[in-house]
């Protein structure tokens, strides 16, 4: 009977199970993150949100969506990838949810699961931003800004040539790169960072019918391990 | 007082403008900046969304540096600030993280205890140096000028920082104090769109349109911001918001400290007023050079 639980009326599937597993995880590790259970569905962070009216869901219906075992039609969404981080939202939710990190966990979900999202080169910009800063330990803005163009349509990096000259004349630009000179230490750094990461991901999910279903969802595992 | 210096990234030279004015004007204060050698990026708003770890250790490397210096951090870019502020606030609050993090610097022969505070310096000029201080040095007024306080949406929020979150009001009394004229500006903590510019530009554009638009109608002779990004979303992308809404906005854009640096009667030439693509106009011009000519 293992698989007959799915299949059930009302009860979630093996990928929602899943990621819920990978984004609990991730809304544990922000402080308070457990207020997440008491969206009261008010819609504060939506209507302050200056980006709202160009994702295909609002602030509002993730947390909805998410209580409801929609999980995935949430990973799959524009919404997460065009929040700017401004925290409008999470200055002003009555329950003190914190939805800017609620959303960076989303993110984190999708590029753990290597989701295709509808916005790939927010993903794209966000690895080459990391890969920048590995190599040289600086951000060196015109190798990001030129290798996500050559990603993402090279065409457009013509448009940048006025400014490109203007930066040059005002002597802004900075031809290349330069590594930090512990450039070596930052790297073990992050690859230690990066071991201690892997050690919090389970190995194997398991899946209990309390876990797999609506009950589990009220009783979500969030426990507040971490006041504010 | 003495801090460590955090330019980062935006400020080491395309914002080159804020890095010089920010040195200028705090030295004509008496305060001295270390710069914290080498510092590595904070992570920005990126590499939060890959790995929650990483990005912490990244950021708190600098941390650790800063504390081995025995001195608060000073950090200009909103950006920056809010990254190595939160980053602080997670280390002192969730002892795993602070341990794993921990785990990973020692790697680098290093190691944090959370004892440093992230200082924005808007702050220290207002809350530690204080108006007072900052108003005997003035030397220049600034006659009337009409400003459009942007504080942009990082260096208040998320958590409570230096000042109001909805309506914050340092700025404003700043630059009342050295006779500037703050203008009605209730877009002052709407987000520019930050990074949007690049991966969803009409966004952005539409955002920064408005920012303009709403300090124009208000009659601001200048922006004013406390934020590399913001200033590059304004500033560099000005001519991009004209041709795709056909608006006519020629609205100069300034770092708060190159106008405090002004007020305060230091060189133009070391404000790095130089580096603006639009024109400051008359006006500023005039308050800048006459006091050397
Ligand atoms: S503002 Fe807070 S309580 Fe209201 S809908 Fe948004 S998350 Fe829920
Ligand atoms: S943090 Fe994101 S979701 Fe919240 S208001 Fe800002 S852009 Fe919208």
């Amino acid at each position: 009977m293992e698989h007959a639980t799915h299949q059930l009326p009302g009860l979630m599937t093996r990928t929602e199970a899943d990621l819920r597993q990978i984004f609990l995880r991730q809304v544990e590790a922000i402080p308070a993150g457990e207020r997440i259970k008491r969206c009261i569905q008010c819609g504060t962070c939506t209507g302050s949100c200056p980006v709202s009216y160009a994702m295909d869901i609002s602030p509002r219906q993730l947390i909805a969506l998410f209580r409801a075992g929609e999980l995935e039609t949430v990973m799959k969404s524009r919404s997460i990838w065009i929040c700017a981080s401004c925290y409008a939202c999470t200055t002003r939710c009555p329950s003190g949810i914190k939805i800017t990190d609620v959303i960076y966990a989303l993110k984190r979900t999708v590029m753990e699961k290597g989701y295709e999202s509808k916005a790939p080169q927010v993903q794209v910009l966000a690895r080459l931003f990391v890969d920048n800063l590995m190599s040289y330990g600086r951000l060196h803005e015109g190798t990001l800004i030129r290798k996500y163009y050559m990603k993402t349509g090279i065409f457009k990096l013509f448009g940048f040539v006025p400014l490109v000259i203007k930066m040059f004349e005002t002597k802004r630009l900075a031809l290349f790169p330069k590594k930090i000179k512990e450039h070596k230490s930052l790297s073990r750094i992050i690859k230690k960072a990066q071991e201690i990461e892997m050690r919090h991901v389970p190995e194997k999910l398991e899946y209990s019918p309390e876990f797999v279903g609506y009950r589990g969802l009220g009783e979500m595992k969030l426990e507040s391990r971490k006041g504010e | 007082m003495k801090y460590a210096y955090y330019p980062g990234c935006s400020l080491e030279k395309t914002q080159r403008g804020y890095d010089e004015s920010v040195r200028e004007v705090f030295k004509a204060l008496d305060q001295e900046l270390i710069e914290i050698d080498d510092w590595n990026c904070c992570g920005a708003t990126m590499y939060m969304s890959v790995k929650e770890t990483v990005s912490l250790a990244v950021s708190a490397r600098n941390l650790a540096l800063a504390e081995r210096m025995g001195l608060d951090i000073l950090a200009p870019c909103s950006s920056c600030f809010t990254t190595l502020s939160k980053t602080n606030r997670i280390l002192n609050q969730i002892p795993e993280m602070h341990r794993d993090v921990n785990e990973a610097l020692a790697e680098g022969g290093l190691s944090y205890s959370g004892k440093v505070r992230v200082r924005h310096p808007l702050d220290i000029l207002m809350n530690d140096i204080g108006l007072e201080t900052v108003r005997a040095k003035f030397k220049r007024n600034l006659n009337g000028l009409k400003i459009a306080p942007y504080y942009g949406c990082q260096i208040v929020r998320p958590d409570k920082t230096f000042d109001d979150r909805e309506n914050p009001m340092l700025l404003d009394r700043l630059f009342r104090a050295c006779g500037g004229e703050p203008v009605y500006f209730p877009m002052k903590v709407r987000c520019c769109g930050g990074m949007l510019m690049t991966t969803f530009e009409e966004t952005a554009l539409k955002l920064n349109k408005e920012l303009l638009e709403c300090a124009m109608d208000n009659g601001a002779d200048v922006m004013v911001t406390t934020c590399p990004l913001c200033h590059f979303n304004l500033e560099a992308y000005q001519g991009k918001i004209n041709n795709f809404y056909k608006t006519k906005f020629n609205v100069p854009v300034m770092y708060f400290t190159q106008l405090l640096g002004i007020a305060l009667g230091l060189p133009a030439k070391g404000l790095g007023l130089d580096s603006s693509f639009i024109p400051l106009g008359e006006k500023i011009n005039s308050l800048a050079e006459a006091h050397y000519a």
